[in-house]
């Protein structure tokens, strides 16, 4: 059983939702990385979702382009991702983590070196932005053999025989986006999640995070009531980018957050 | 469109505003080309529900592609025709110039079954292939995947994607239409480069010789052509695409020139 698995099961007997923040690796600088992965497991976070920087996130709103850009400054690459990771696990391995990106740093590297590399550094699966399932089957054998979880994106506008291909496909965790746009939207409508999140069910079967638009305590609250994860990104990010220049506020303030979260969602 | 591109391209987003057209620059990334495209998904994604996604360029996620290169093929199927009727046969080469590639898979591909007719796409070769300053993924670049689609791009040993330069803005991005990967790799066309000198050279010549004023990108292509033809013998006969008028592109020739309009 993969790691996300035996979080998100264990979770489940506890009745409880996973936290799952994203943050860009190498924002905003690398050394920065790890201690701040350290402090969000600290703050109650389950699964982290570590986001390797590429130099067009089309999915992405300005909060993430601009993290993208500040890791890119200093050359932030995959290879120095794969090594946040490993220097991560000598100190946690339970905290599953999920590295979250475009597709061609990891084709610019291979598909099997990379899924070597992965697996040797500790990761436990995979969310590639580009990748849709349909064009995936032959990363996803070659992923699949390893034990790495493919972690797949629904959107409100994914059709009902698209999300049955996904449940076959996807594995570890689905991430359902809450709304129709890209990161770092607002107003997210906790209803729409509902019935969308129904829907959902009736073809998946792995647990379901729910991002896009959960800014605090409240929004994931009210998410954790109809989901099984929820997942945190350009709240946490914007506070990585104003403290840029003080990595100890910084994770304070990520920290503060994380634990507001994790309060509300737990009540 | 890029605000690198709203300052080179001026005259045209001008005529665009006078038609009508709100014109947003992009000013995130490179703020070129790839970047319009990027923020183009962006804004689609988000409004979804009342939102056509229309692409002037044949490269970016299926079916694009394909349909861009099928609406462009009217140049293609247009000159078959035209060849048959002016020359009584069709030419020995074609030359059009390549940034996303749409009017040159637009000439070439009604041409595929004619196996005697030779194609060659122009790139932006910009300050010279030596370098990094230009825009020639076909030339220099390795397979990757952008914008949806895989095909020859211009991308570092991590998989990042390298700003480019061009003269040109129309040939400025850092991809290729997919379907001219293919005709690289089956080696049915050949993909060259011209630098933004040799482009000039071309504009002037087309301008002074014929009263024809290309487009800076079409120039990339009367450039090659004025190579290709010195190897060729005068009765053979070479089409060239002219994609656009030059009109557009005056200020940037003006400027060159020490001239300010």
């Amino acid at each position: 059983m993969s790691r996300i698995t035996t979080v998100l099961n264990a979770l489940k007997e506890q009745n409880r939702q996973a936290l799952i923040p994203y943050i860009t690796a190498g924002d905003p600088t690398k050394e920065a990385t790890v201690p701040m992965m350290h402090a969000l497991v600290e703050a109650g976070c389950d699964i982290i979702e570590l986001g390797v920087p590429f130099s067009d996130p089309m999915a992405d709103g300005p909060t993430i382009q601009l993290a993208c850009e500040r890791a890119l400054e200093h050359g932030t690459s995959l290879t120095d991702v794969l090594a946040m990771v490993s220097e991560f696990r000598q100190k946690d391995a339970d905290t599953a983590v999920v590295l979250m990106g475009y597709l061609n740093p990891v084709e610019a590297m291979g598909y099997d070196t990379f899924v070597n590399r992965a697996v040797e550094a500790g990761v436990d699966g995979v969310l590639l932005v580009d990748l849709p399932p349909e064009e995936a089957t032959e990363v996803e054998d070659i992923f699949k053999a390893k034990d790495l979880d493919m972690v797949y994106l629904i959107a409100p506008t994914t059709t009902d025989a698209r999300i049955e291909k996904i449940g076959q496909s996807g594995s570890g965790y689905v991430y359902y986006v809450s709304l129709k746009g890209v990161t770092g939207s607002k107003a997210l409508d906790v209803d729409d999640v509902a019935r969308n999140l129904e829907r959902i069910r009736k073809h998946v079967s792995v647990p379901v995070g729910v991002g896009f638009g959960i800014t605090n305590g409240e929004t994931a609250a009210q998410v954790a009531k109809v989901a099984d994860g929820v997942i945190v990104g350009s709240a946490i990010v914007n506070r990585i980018a104003a403290n840029a220049d003080n990595p100890a506020q910084a994770q304070a303030e990520v920290s503060e957050l994380m634990r507001e979260m994790r309060t509300a969602m737990d009540q | 469109m890029g605000s690198t591109d709203v300052e080179r391209q001026k005259l045209n987003v001008y005529r665009m505003k006078l038609l009508g057209a709100e014109v947003e620059a992009v000013e995130s990334g490179t703020k070129t080309l790839k970047d319009a495209m990027n923020e183009a998904m962006r804004h689609w994604v988000t409004h979804v529900d009342d939102t056509f996604y229309v692409i002037g360029t044949a490269a970016g996620p299926h079916p694009y592609p394909m349909l861009v290169r099928d609406f462009q093929s009217v140049i293609g199927r247009e000159c078959i025709r035209q060849c048959d009727e002016q020359l009584g046969r069709q030419p020995d080469a074609l030359v059009a110039c390549v940034g996303g590639g749409s009017n040159a898979i637009g000439l070439f591909h009604p041409y595929l079954g004619y196996e005697d007719v030779a194609m060659y796409g122009v790139e932006a070769g910009g300050l010279g292939l030596d370098g990094d300053d230009h825009a020639a993924p076909l030339c220099k670049g390795r397979p990757g995947v952008l914008h949806g689609n895989r095909t020859y791009l211009m991308e570092d040993d991590n998989g990042q994607i390298m700003g480019t330069h061009s003269i040109s803005a129309g040939l400025d991005y850092p991809g290729v239409g997919p379907e001219h990967s293919w005709l690289k790799d089956v080696k049915r066309a050949n993909y060259v480069a011209a630098t933004d000198a040799e482009a000039l050279d071309g504009f002037y010549k087309l301008t002074q010789l014929e009263g024809i004023m290309p487009a800076l990108e079409s120039s990339h292509a009367v450039a090659y052509a004025m190579k290709l033809a010195a190897t060729m013998d005068k009765d053979q006969v070479i089409v060239v695409n002219l994609s656009g008028r030059g009109d557009k592109d005056i200020h940037t020739i003006a400027s060159l020139d020490g001239i300010t309009a």
